[in-house]
């Protein structure tokens, strides 16, 4: 299959004219500015959604209310849950796609500029709408960041906003997956074909079509929500006769795939970094791409795992347990292929790597605690309770964020001319490590003990298990200013030590056949690749 | 039908001990300003597994747990125990070589194969559990568990018992000592009710699950059992208490703002006990009927009124009337004065603002009559007006 490609040559551009000041960034066209504000509305998502975290946190830091009221309470774990999923996980993937995939597939820019710049500028409002509703009548959103139906019909006019936020966030979302979609099919440079493409490309890929499947699920489950607040409608209003499960159903339908949205890019982060710091070629190629596949195809028949406790009949209750526990297999692929790529390399430790080993080891923990809750019998004991909050930390933390952190150490040197400062990003890494784990894992026996989540207070024998969450949860917080202020806002200044073309010996790719920091515009003319299509040779 | 043992309690002693130990190392001892104690059937110190099982169904969940979290350990270490021993020995400054390996397709196979077979096997004595623990046929005893903000409502509906009905809410004092942040605080801390639900030992109870609102969710860990609580729709669930005595569970479905004040308790009794109590409660409920028709004098209204208040008002509205940030003061409240007293008792009927004030439909016409007369007549409120139950009753059925 050959790839299409413009003939740039054939008319003169204008690539010299590029805006400068504030143009530059509002007028954005170019790819790896879009990624650039993509990344950085994802870091001031995390820090916003962090701050909820921590009120949260102070709140459980010892039994009875004292800093928040419960209505208060509910509001910061439901934005938390909305702010960091549509706002800092999402997004930020959506930054490294933009800056990655056209370098590494040899592509000039992504397919669709100016709706490149459209999708970025519009979560602006969605996320001022979000972090806003704290000062709207009635306080934010409360009903939990699954607006379960019926509370949500309770909820004051920032509901309204929240939902009207989410739409947009959707919107941005499926004309990102669409540009990605047409770049990788369309743009990729002659040679390299969809087999011999980096493992990042191709996990975004396929996480590309799972968002333009399920995001008109959830804009479909909010606008119900919003006509039956509004409108008279009673889709899942049991007072007209509408179904508060199905409303479960359509947005888990949604909500289990956009799991995987936020994981599949991570994985393929990990695949790219794993052999280059091992000095190998990532094992079993065909057989990751297969397995994302796999996952992604698994992952819209599995929904209902989070409705255990519904009461649906014992013949679904078992279809679902059992498609869940076959995710476990071709996720155990996964990480039997990194394991083999780094068995008889030649390893090195520098920060990306690192957080890809910290990622395999505490992401594949949170699986298992997966693989136990989707045992019927056993969630019954579980669902709902803070295990569950244990679980998904694990993943989407440990999982999404440590992938993300990798990410950054692994190229900021291409996206910024500079290396980043080695011994801080160690401490970043190990102090995120002890942090996070002194933070979630004794959420595990309070899970077991039955201690409910979305609690703003709770019984005694709980206490000091939560004290040690709060104060992990803390040093967790400052972890990341710390990153923020002593990692990353050097390296945007330009301060360090000046990074090579390629600075890691063991990396393969076309991102570092190009200098660094990559200039503003790159692959103008499609490259001629050697027959790996990992090297230009002309 | 039991597939394991439970762990023995030395062990849960020696896991606590050891974290009080280690707890005490690093100074941060919470409970140490007033100390707590493990709350027989309901959540013990530090706990590190589920409650002590005390039917057939929460034995085998937790022999399921106990299965599952060995092989998935001995998975785990098998698996990283091969990542940390190539991190050792294939490290560069090892002076290892990168060596290439060849990807024979077995070795894929093998390892989608071998983790498929793991994952049937723990499928298989799942399925047995989940059939057992969906099996709510032949049940002895029907009752109804009804979720309400911020309280559950139960109905016995077949079997001893039959006809009885209470409200089984938080005690106020509990509520209030949330409020006050920090002092010292009971064992059963959010979890005493003033009315718990009362079985007999040794016979299948099949709950019965609604709610009036929002979605709640019933649960006993103890048993084994949670089951959401969804308006509209009767789902069911049953357990058989092999062991007397009181059990404690949570609401476990985020239901608003007090999602974290309506616990549940199940006092488990004797059958002899039961036939008792179940006697005690129905010679109660005919006395305590009260007729709607019955014209009250305003002191004895004002009486009835205050504890109803306590019970249900105070947590939102506080004792003092003032109210509390988005809610709305009593005290000089304009609604509650008027003369005319339409809006205010169908306010306590239907809620208002959207269910922000829930309906207190649940309330009887002479303890709705009650609380709105001691309202008006109470902190500044000085009306010398009341409200008849029969006014109540009117409305409620208009």
């Amino acid at each position: 299959m050959s790839a299409v490609l413009d003939h740039h040559d054939d008319h003169a551009h204008d690539d010299h004219h590029a805006p400068t000041g504030w143009r530059r960034w509002v007028f954005a066209t170019n790819h790896k500015d879009i990624g650039t504000l993509y990344l950085l509305f994802s870091f001031t998502m995390l820090m916003i959604g962090g701050i909820l975290a921590m009120g949260i946190r102070a709140e459980l830091y010892q039994p009875g209310l004292q800093l928040v009221n419960p209505e208060l309470f509910n509001q910061l774990t439901t934005m938390h849950g909305l702010i960091m999923v549509f706002g800092a996980i999402m997004p930020g993937f959506v930054g490294f796609a933009n800056w990655m995939i056209p370098l590494q597939i040899g592509a000039g820019d992504m397919a669709f500029a100016r709706m490149n710049n459209f999708s970025f500028w519009l979560m602006i409002p969605a996320g001022l709408m979000l972090a806003g509703s704290f000062f709207m009548p009635g306080g934010a959103p409360a009903a939990g960041w699954t607006l379960y139906a019926p509370l949500t019909l309770q909820m004051g006019p920032s509901m309204d906003a929240g939902i009207f936020a989410m739409h947009i966030l959707g919107a941005s979302s499926i004309m990102g997956s669409i540009n990605i979609i047409v770049t990788i099919l369309n743009m990729r440079a002659p040679g390299m074909t969809l087999m011999k493409m980096p493992m990042f490309c191709w996990t975004w890929l396929i996480t590309a079509y799972l968002l333009i499947a399920v995001m008109p699920v959830l804009a479909g489950a909010i606008t119900m929500t919003l006509t039956d607040r509004h409108f008279g409608t009673s889709f899942f209003n049991p007072a007209g006769g509408g179904d508060p499960v199905m409303y479960q159903h359509i947005f888990w339908f949604f909500g289990h795939p956009e799991v995987y949205i936020m994981i599949l890019p991570a994985f393929g982060i990990i695949s790219q970094i794993v052999p280059a710091f091992a000095r190998k070629k990532l094992f079993g190629y065909a057989s990751m791409v297969y397995a994302t596949g796999s996952i992604a195809i698994l992952s819209f028949v599995v929904w209902a795992h989070h409705m255990f406790t519904t009461g649906m009949p014992v013949t679904g209750q078992l279809f679902f347990m059992y498609s869940t526990m076959l995710i476990a297999v071709p996720t155990g692929v996964k990480i039997f292929n990194w394991i083999a790529t780094m068995w008889k390399g030649s390893m090195t430790f520098e920060t990306p790597m690192l957080f890809a080993v910290g990622f395999i080891f505490v992401f594949t923990l949170g699986g298992f605690t997966g693989l136990i809750l989707s045992m019927a019998p056993v969630d019954t004991q579980l669902q709902d309770t803070y295990y569950v909050v244990a679980h998904f930390h694990y993943v989407l933390v440990a999982g999404s964020l440590y992938a993300m952190f990798a990410g950054y150490y692994y190229w900021a040197p291409k996206w910024t001319g500079v290396m980043y400062n080695e011994t801080r990003g160690k401490i970043h890494f190990w102090w995120s490590l002890i942090a996070f784990n002194i933070t979630f894992f004794p959420m595990h026996f309070l899970g077991l003990a039955g201690m409910p989540r979305r609690y703003a207070d709770y019984p005694m024998q709980f206490a000091d298990f939560n004290l040690i969450a709060s104060l992990g949860a803390f040093a967790f917080g400052l972890a990341q200013v710390y990153f923020f202020v002593f990692v990353v806002l050097p390296t945007m200044l330009g301060k360090g030590e000046k990074a090579p073309q390629k600075p890691w010996d063991g990396a393969e790719g076309l991102e570092w056949e190009v200098p660094s920091p990559a200039p503003f515009h790159t692959f103008e003319t499609p490259p001629k690749l050697n027959a790996d299509a990992n090297k230009i040779v002309a | 039908m039991t597939m394991g043992k439970v762990p023995n309690s030395r062990w849960a002693a020696m896991q606590s001990g050891l974290l009080k130990a280690l707890l005490g190392l690093v100074g941060l001892s919470a409970g140490t300003a007033f100390a707590t104690n493990d709350l027989p059937g309901g959540p013990a110190v530090n706990q590190l597994n589920m409650h002590p099982p005390v039917t057939a169904i929460a034995i085998e969940q937790n022999w399921l747990h106990w299965f599952m979290l060995i092989l998935c350990t001995v998975i785990f270490v098998a698996v990283f125990g091969v990542m940390f021993y190539s991190i050792w020995k294939h490290r560069r400054s090892v002076g290892h070589k990168s060596q290439e390996l060849p990807e024979p397709i077995w070795v894929e196979l093998g390892w989608t194969i071998v983790p498929f077979l793991i994952v049937i096997g723990m499928a298989l004595p799942a399925t047995k559990v989940l059939v057992a623990q969906k099996d709510t046929t032949n049940a002895d005893l029907t009752i109804k568990a009804t979720g309400m903000q911020w309280q559950w409502g139960y109905d016995y509906i077949k079997g001893e018992g039959e006809g009885i009905g209470f409200i089984s809410r938080l005690d106020p004092e509990h509520r209030a000592m949330s409020n006050a942040g920090t002092g010292p605080k009971p064992d059963d801390y959010l979890l005493k009710v003033d009315n718990p639900l009362v079985v007999p030992v040794g016979q299948k109870i099949r709950m019965i699950t609604t709610a009036n609102d929002v979605i709640h969710s019933w649960m006993i860990p103890a048993f084994g059992v949670k089951q959401d609580a969804i308006p509209g729709f009767v789902r069911d669930t049953w357990f058989r208490a092999e062991k007397e005595g009181m059990y404690y569970g949570q609401c476990v479905e985020l239901c608003g703002k007090e999602h974290a004040y309506m616990p549940i308790n199940v006092k488990v009794v004797s059958a002899a006990e039961y036939t008792a109590w179940v006697n005690e409660q129905q010679k109660m409920m005919a006395a305590k009927a009260d007729d709607p028709a019955k014209v009250w004098e305003l002191a004895a209204l004002v009486e009835r009124g205050a504890t109803v208040y306590a019970a249900n008002c105070a947590a939102c509205h506080q004792a003092n009337g003032k109210g509390a940030g988005p809610i709305k003061a009593l005290d000089g409240s304009a609604i509650v004065l008027n003369k005319d007293h339409a809006e205010v008792i169908s306010s306590l009927l239907n809620g208002r603002a959207n269910g922000a004030m829930p309906a207190w439909k649940s309330l009887s016409d002479t303890e709705i009559a009650a609380v709105i007369t001691y309202a008006k007549n109470s902190w500044s409120n000085q009306s010398g007006d009341l409200v008849q139950p029969a006014a109540v009753q009117a409305a409620r059925n208009n």
